[in-house]
């Protein structure tokens, strides 16, 4: 379980994630939505440890964040941010093995091996395992990144819009993944999400933000409705409901 | 271009330079011998140990700093060390004269040289990871490199206003010290180098590892249980002693340390320190023995070695930026 309590950080002033308190079950699917600069990279970057909160704690099944050891929050949350860019050169399959680096400092064994080469199935990779990052498209890139940190098999893995640069094929297939990943191995997933739709269909639970604020949570049949979305977004939208899922139309 | 990649193993790169260095090394200790072999071998050996001794500390500090700072174009001099040390050199000529400074006893300047570059480097750590590293400390690793680099400005005007007003004479004694020299190394100071140098490399030993990791970024590293702040702290440390060390013995060697860095991502192809380190380490020792070598057989000692190394580091630092765009 994820235990946010009254987190805020400040620059210079400005608060930019304002006393917010969060409680995170564990298991399942949970998509963190909102405005752009509502805060909810800059909240997954506290509760991972990226970032140092002004006041307030967080702890994961009971662990403080800021005073646990970085190797054991290491093997029980893994996080990642958006625009990875990394100097060394490395293979699709370095990157990935470095997953493994809490479990075994780098000296890989026989079940890292396996943890490696599963990731690499499972985000369709193994034809670009030999393959050097820098000569792979965005999209490439972004699963090669999510396949290591899955790959570091933590009860709690936490992603900021890991659907970046993919496209509509390689989006939904890593939302099955995400979904899978927390039904079959009992997985805790926290996604920042842009396209509510994904969240609605996916998620288990919605975590809405605004200026800072969490100012809704519940199910996607809670959160996706008109007026939580004016509250939220501030646009008009309109929502179907098709074989159980609910979408939101806010083009027009 | 996967046709080019890999053409050859890190194993059979890491044999070939060691190959190439000890052949180099072969060459400078025999060539041109006239005389008694004992002294001719203990002459040039203590010039080739001073060339293994600083060759190592300057690519191990480039590489190592390189990696925390995750760019491939920066060196420890950006922190102002090598500004520093001509201070030093400067002052000391210019407050006792060179007739004093050439009486002292090297190991008391040595010493002082070693113990002022560590204690500036480290109040400077100091002062920023404590006094004002409020922020995250990526933001501080950079406001760190700013104020070396202001600091090594600083110096540096300092030691050109001096340099002006000195006696000329004396001027030109400490010109003669601000280029890297390795004909008038002491026994003795290579001796304790060797110690310090050693104990660092052992102290760096196990964070092999860690290297690789710190590579990633920060992001990445505090997400695979890197201690990431403490880790950066200690490079700083291992990387200050190193350099402190070398430039203190034979004068700064600045732009060489980015050669041989780039000169080992290119042919090692690797992430891997484990393989990156050694390759520097070969191509730095390979490049101080030869330009030496160049130095006392084509230019009969009639040139500085910084000048034989970033003539030709300069081409091949100018082909790696080119190639580098191209590709």
């Amino acid at each position: 379980m994820i235990d946010v309590k009254t987190v805020t950080k400040r620059y210079n002033g400005t608060v930019v994630v304002d006393g917010v308190s969060l409680s995170l079950p564990a298991g399942g699917v949970i998509s963190l939505i909102g405005a752009n600069g509502a805060g909810k990279s800059t909240l997954l970057s506290i509760i991972s440890r990226l970032l140092p909160m002004s006041s307030g704690t967080v702890e994961i099944d009971g662990l403080d964040v800021t005073t646990t050891p970085g190797e054991v929050l290491a093997r029980r949350l893994s996080i990642l941010r958006q625009d990875n860019q990394i100097m060394s050169r490395l293979t699709v399959e370095d990157l990935v093995a470095f997953g493994r680096y809490p479990h075994s400092k780098g000296r890989l064994t026989d079940e890292d091996r396996g943890h490696i080469r599963n990731a690499l199935r499972y985000l369709d990779l193994e034809p670009l395992a030999g393959r050097f990052l820098d000569e792979l498209s965005g999209g490439q890139r972004q699963r090669a990144f999510i396949a290591m940190v899955l790959c570091q098999d933590t009860e709690y893995i936490l992603l900021d819009e890991p659907l970046n640069n993919l496209d509509v094929k390689h989006a939904v297939a890593m939302m099955k993944l995400f979904r899978r990943t927390a039904d079959e191995f009992g997985k805790t997933i926290v996604l920042v999400l842009h396209d509510i739709n994904f969240a609605s269909c996916y998620s288990d639970r919605i975590v809405a933000m605004r200026d800072g604020r969490v100012v809704h949570q519940g199910p996607p049949e809670v959160i996706i409705t008109p007026e939580v979305i004016h509250d939220v977004y501030g646009v008009e939208a309109q929502v179907m409901e098709n074989a159980g899922q609910r979408i939101a139309l806010y083009y027009q | 271009m996967p046709a080019d990649r890999r053409i050859l193993s890190p194993t059979v790169v890491l044999g070939g330079l060691s190959a190439l260095t000890l052949l180099s090394i072969a060459l400078f200790m025999t060539l041109g011998a006239r005389g008694k072999w004992d002294f001719i071998l203990a002459f040039r050996g203590t010039k080739v140990a001073a060339m293994v001794l600083v060759g190592y500390a300057v690519a191990v500090s480039t590489v190592l700093f390189q990696t925390i700072t995750n760019n491939r174009i920066l060196t420890p001099s950006v922190m102002g060390f090598d500004h520093l040390f001509r201070l030093i050199q400067t002052v000391l000529v210019f407050q006792f004269g060179s007739g004093l400074v050439a009486s002292l006893d090297p190991r008391l300047r040595f010493g002082v040289e070693v113990a002022s570059m560590v204690v500036f480097s480290g109040l400077l750590y100091w002062w920023l990871f404590n006094g004002a590293g409020r922020g995250d400390n990526r933001r501080s690793l950079h406001l760190l490199l700013l104020v070396g680099i202001v600091f090594g400005v600083l110096f540096r005007s300092v030691t050109g206003f001096l340099q002006r007003v000195i006696d000329p004479n004396e001027f030109l004694t400490v010109q003669d010290r601000l280029f890297a020299n390795f004909n008038r190394v002491d026994v003795q100071l290579l001796a304790v180098s060797a110690l310090v140098v050693l104990a660092v490399s052992l102290a760096g030993w196990r964070w092999m590892r860690t290297f690789d990791v710190l590579a990633l970024g920060r992001d990445a590293a505090i997400n695979l249980g890197v201690e990431h702040r403490r880790a950066v702290m200690g490079v700083l440390v291992m990387v200050s002693i190193l350099v402190s060390v070398s430039t203190a013995l034979v004068g700064p060697v600045t732009f060489f340390g980015l050669l041989v860095a780039n000169l080992a991502y290119l042919v090692v192809r690797s992430h891997r320190h484990a393989l990156i380190l050694p390759a520097a380490v070969l191509l730095a020792v390979l490049t101080l023995v030869a330009g030496q070598l160049v130095l006392e057989r084509v230019f009969g000692y009639n040139a500085a070695l910084s000048i034989v190394i970033e003539f030709v580091g300069g081409l091949a630092f100018l082909f790696i930026l080119v190639r580098g765009s191209a590709r």
